[in-house]
């Protein structure tokens, strides 16, 4: 996971629910926009999840917030560069 | 305390939401809910030929309305039939709700017959999708379903039900609200005032009206606001009925099919305020060339509509009708004598292709003439080819006028099926439907659906033998190598139609075809009246596909 682009994570909140990975990356999918790498975890006790999604830092980023905020499941979408972070230690634990 | 079935409990839930018609077809997948249809005494069901027709129909009860429109389809292939259906509702925006059976929950995934994942297939083509798991879910995706079809920017809504999980009991103790439109967040007042200076200190500006200000009813407020400011008014295939056809102001449609002062204009405009509007490449043209010269006000109820194609000078994230009724007491009145007198001379220099007043001797003055003899209230439905631009460019669209396109699908077969739904929502007006030979066969057996149904709906239909539009692409940009667009057999349209119980007229060899029209149009429930078109007519002028608007093939020497 090293290039030269910049990478950011987006945090998005959703409904816990089997359908919701779809919706989420059909979004990036249909637009042919990679997501390099997904964390995903239940929160609130399994009511909602967290996936944290490390994706390139394109010009198509704002258009597809925008996009994933009109999911009925998702209800919020931030930006946490600071997150890449994680990636990059679970990298290390993905390759032992 | 209630108790019933997950089907009786989606009936009793339509009911409540005020649904009083379905289109559909049963199969096994969806029969407990037809059980429990059978027995509403609130919604009647019509029974369509074909998926694909059930969800036109809905479109069409939905789009003469503004409300939401319920169709049923049953699993596997009566959902794969539905969703091109669906899938055009997405792209126009239209509140239909469609309810598919699905196999039973223990069998999904199984490849069981008539499986298919219905969920999977349609998250890309509608607003929003459910997987019912247990019936007593319903209580909440029912009401959901409708709020979300309608709020914001509306759309269609998928629910797939097992069919185990129509039969299981759900006990419950109170109603669920029913789900309506929820109100729109107001725009900022930052953007509001960047607009008005933008717009009281611009040149030459153009109001670029959309199917969004059709949808929030804002006709008569952009009316106002393009006379004060004297600014002229483009729309898009969408937007047509928004103004006055005969309005000084009004230009016309812009983009591919446009008249060539329209997108003339265009090219020369200094600010352009587009409405309910989604730079759809039909529209524009190639984008990064529309309008140069011009800062975009662009409004619109869809965030991810804002900058998607063009970045926005300012963009204004609201109900057009609510941000433009805010605009209007702080625009400035404005002559511009100027600008108004450089489009005048663009009239004159390319005059228009559209008939004044209708006669028969081409399809162009045939249209006209139909929208005179029908009415300001008539409801205009049409297919997908040449005749649906003849129609948008030459009817005499009035903003009583009901106007049903396939805009962002274009979807040959939409015209009959949506049409009959129309005269259902609105069985006092008059439906009528301008069609192609093509696009007539696509769906052709909803004729005996309208029979059934005694609707009020007359199909002119305008039939050159061949796929009009694909034949008129190969001949400009395939060296004329007509391919697969022309009909080696020739449909006798009339003979059909009378099998399908329809009454039917012809113009061809009519010695008065004006007398012919005005018997035809006069005759309530099913008509067909079939004119015979020359292959050659051409749409003109045309935008080739990928280029800038300013380059129009065709048309000059027609005037
Ligand atoms: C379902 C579907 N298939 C193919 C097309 C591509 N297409 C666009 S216009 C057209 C020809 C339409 O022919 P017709 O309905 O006879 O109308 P005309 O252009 O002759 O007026 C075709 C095939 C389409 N729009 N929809």
């Amino acid at each position: 996971m090293h290039s030269n682009t910049s990478r950011t994570v987006l945090d998005v909140l959703v409904k816990n629910h089997p359908g919701v990975m779809s919706h989420v990356c059909g979004l990036f999918s249909r637009r042919a926009f990679n997501v390099e790498a997904i964390l995903c975890l239940p929160t609130d006790g399994g009511e909602e999840s967290r996936i944290w999604l490390l994706v390139n830092e394109d010009d198509r980023l704002e258009q597809m917030i925008r996009q994933m905020r009109k999911l009925q499941d998702v209800h919020d979408v931030r930006l946490r560069p600071a997150a890449e972070e994680t990636f990059a230690r679970l990298g290390q634990v993905m390759r032992e | 305390m209630f108790s019933m079935t997950g089907a009786q409990l989606t009936i009793s839930l339509l009911e409540r939401q005020g649904i009083r018609t379905i289109a559909g077809i049963p199969g096994g997948a969806n029969l407990p809910l037809y059980d429990a249809l059978s027995r509403s005494t609130r919604i009647r069901h019509v029974l369509t030929r074909h998926e694909q027709g059930a969800g036109f129909l809905a479109q069409g009860m939905a789009r003469v309305t503004g409300l939401p429109a319920v169709c049923f389809a049953t699993s596997g292939p009566g959902a794969t039939n539905i969703l091109t259906a669906i899938a055009d509702a997405k792209l126009d925006s239209i509140p239909v709700i469609c309810i598919t059976g699905q196999v039973p929950r223990a069998m999904i995934g199984t490849d069981a017959f008539q499986e298919v994942d219905t969920y999977g297939m349609s998250i890309p083509i509608t607003k929003h999708n459910f997987l019912v798991r247990e019936a007593r879910d319903l209580l909440h995706i029912i009401p959901e379903a409708f709020a979300i079809a309608t709020s914001g920017r509306p759309g269609p809504v998928l629910i797939d039900i097992p069919r185990d999980v129509q039969l299981e009991t759900a006990d419950f103790t109170h109603w669920p609200e029913i789900g309506e439109r929820e109100p729109v967040p107001s725009c900022f007042d930052g953007d509001l005032d960047a607009a008005v200076e933008m717009l009281n200190s611009a040149r030459r500006p153009i109001l670029w009206l959309g199917g969004g200000v059709v949808a929030s009813g804002a006709g008569q407020e952009m009316l106002t606001l393009a006379e004060r400011a004297s600014m002229p008014v483009t729309s898009t295939l969408m937007g047509l009925t928004a103004m006055p056809h005969d309005h000084p102001l009004n230009m016309g449609m812009l983009g591919m099919h446009a008249q060539r002062h329209t997108n003339m204009a265009l090219e020369a405009c200094d600010l352009i305020l587009a409405a309910g509007v989604r730079f759809d490449d039909r529209a524009t043209g190639k984008v990064q060339e529309f309008c140069p010269q011009a800062k975009v006000i662009h409004i619109d109820i869809d965030h991810s509509e804002l900058d998607k194609l063009r970045a926005a000078s300012v963009a204004i994230l609201g109900d057009v009708r609510e941000v433009v009724g805010a605009l209007l007491p702080r625009i400035a009145p404005a002559e511009r004598q100027e600008w108004i007198g450089y489009i005048e001379a663009l009239k004159l220099a390319f005059p228009s292709q559209v008939p004044e007043q209708g006669g028969h001797d081409t399809p162009q003055e045939l249209i006209r003439r139909v929208g005179e003899l029908a009415g300001e209230n008539a409801i205009v439905v049409t297919d997908v080819g040449k005749h649906q631009m003849w129609t948008a460019q030459s009817y005499p669209f009035m903003p009583g006028t009901g106007w049903l396109t396939s805009g962002g699908l274009g979807t040959m077969g939409f015209g009959l099926p949506t049409a009959i739904g129309a005269a259902l929502a609105a069985p006092e007006r008059k439906v009528v439907c301008f069609s192609g030979d093509g696009s007539l066969l696509m769906n052709i057996q909803e004729m005996a659906t309208a029979a059934e149904q005694g609707v009020d709906v007359t199909i002119i239909l305008m039939n050159n033998a061949c796929l009009g539009l694909v034949h008129q692409q190969q001949e400009l940009f395939f060296k004329a190598n007509y391919f697969s667009s022309i009909y080696d057999v020739s449909v006798d349209f009339p003979l059909i139609a009378t099998g399908f119980r329809w009454k039917t007229w012809d113009l061809a060899g009519a010695a008065d075809p004006d007398a012919v029209l005005s018997e035809a149009l006069a005759h309530r429930g099913p008509t067909l009246i079939h004119v015979p078109v020359d292959r050659d007519e051409k749409v003109w002028p045309m935008v080739p596909p990928g280029a800038a608007n300013r380059t129009m093939l065709g048309g000059e020497c027609h005037a």
